[in-house]
């Protein structure tokens, strides 16, 4: 005998979802359209639970893992620039993988392959970000700030700075004082 | 950038110049959707619909008939909904002049329009990138100055 079932595909992929997450006792929100959102916090080993699990139905937590761990290079890096003085000496690849605790080389290529930029780029962009924030919020000199981020001279930071915007520092400020003064006419600061 | 395309928008008068820029973005390995506007005043026609798609960034020839480059710009940052649209100025021009006053205008990018093909993929692939950062890494918008 012969029979034909028809499937309810998104009922039969809800209870899979379901099934698979109540597995792993983590209160979560099914979105729909495979789109979960974990109303606590889930471990990387639980996400990695879920992807072996979904697997074997030919399902898969999609770039998550990976976007996960290219947000957090880019928090590290973030912290490292913006708030970590002490460690500014510490060579960056060294840092990175002793915080995230992937070989340098793995956080790397998956940060190339998902951004499309180096590690090292987002790094410079990073600290340049930092430098122009400087430059307008306080009143550090460009020397201050130079050394404030460990550039080995004021003419690296403004070569570097140069390099990255194609203009230069005293370019960046002289430009933003003008469009606050375009912005904002009758305040005077 | 995954899954997502990113929305382009090209206004030039120039129309070797709009297909240059569209084979460019093809050749690329970034995932991106290309519109093209052949002046100002077409491009602001559309933006200005109530239900128009914006742009990820969008790139403005300088000189073109109808409504210029400095006044879409300009037009651009007093209208609510698009004046966070991210600007590159593309233009054949390289006066300190213009690219002072498109800054400070509001443009966040200034392109000298490369003269081979390479250093145009270059050049644009690093705008999208860089562009991409500001929206995604929670840089400030405010101080996304990049000439090229």
């Amino acid at each position: 005998m012969k029979i034909f079932i028809k499937f309810d595909f998104t009922a039969v992929c809800n209870k899979l979802i379901e099934e698979k997450l109540s597995e792993l006792g983590v209160k979560h929100k099914v979105l729909g359209f495979g789109e979960i959102e974990f109303l606590e916090k889930i471990t990387e080993d639980q996400l990695s639970q879920l992807n072996n699990s979904l697997k074997e139905y030919g399902s898969e937590v999609i770039e998550n893992q990976k976007s996960i761990l290219v947000q957090k290079i880019k928090d590290t890096i973030t912290d490292m620039v913006f708030n970590d003085d002490e460690n500014i000496n510490v060579k960056s690849s060294v840092y990175l993988s002793e915080k995230l605790d992937h070989s340098y080389g793995y956080l790397s290529n998956l940060f190339s392959e998902v951004t499309y930029t180096s590690i090292e780029n987002f790094i410079i962009l990073q600290k340049i970000e930092y430098t122009k924030q400087l430059i307008i919020n306080t009143d550090l000199k460009i020397t201050d700030i130079a050394y404030k981020l460990n550039y080995s001279s004021v003419a690296h930071l403004s070569t570097q700075f140069k390099n990255t915007t194609g203009i230069t520092p005293s370019a960046f400020q002289r430009i933003i004082t003008k469009r606050r003064e375009l912005n904002n006419p009758k305040k005077q600061e | 950038m995954q899954h997502k395309d990113v929305f382009i928008i090209l206004a030039d008068d120039d129309e070797d110049d709009r297909l240059f820029f569209e084979d460019a973005f093809e050749e690329l390995k970034i995932d991106t959707k290309v519109s093209t506007f052949k002046d100002g005043l077409e491009l602001m026609n559309y933006l200005t619909q109530e239900d128009s798609i914006l742009p990820n960034i969008l790139f403005l020839d300088l000189n073109m008939p109808k409504k210029s480059g400095i006044e879409c710009l300009t037009e651009i940052k007093k209208i609510n909904r698009l004046k966070d649209i991210a600007i590159a100025i593309y233009s054949t021009s390289a006066s300190e002049e213009d690219i002072e006053n498109t800054f400070v205008l509001g443009a966040n990018v200034y392109i000298k329009k490369p003269n081979d093909f390479k250093k145009l993929k270059k050049v644009l692939s690093n705008v999208v990138t860089i562009n991409w950062q500001y929206h995604t890494s929670g840089l400030n918008k405010d101080n996304f100055l990049l000439r090229l």
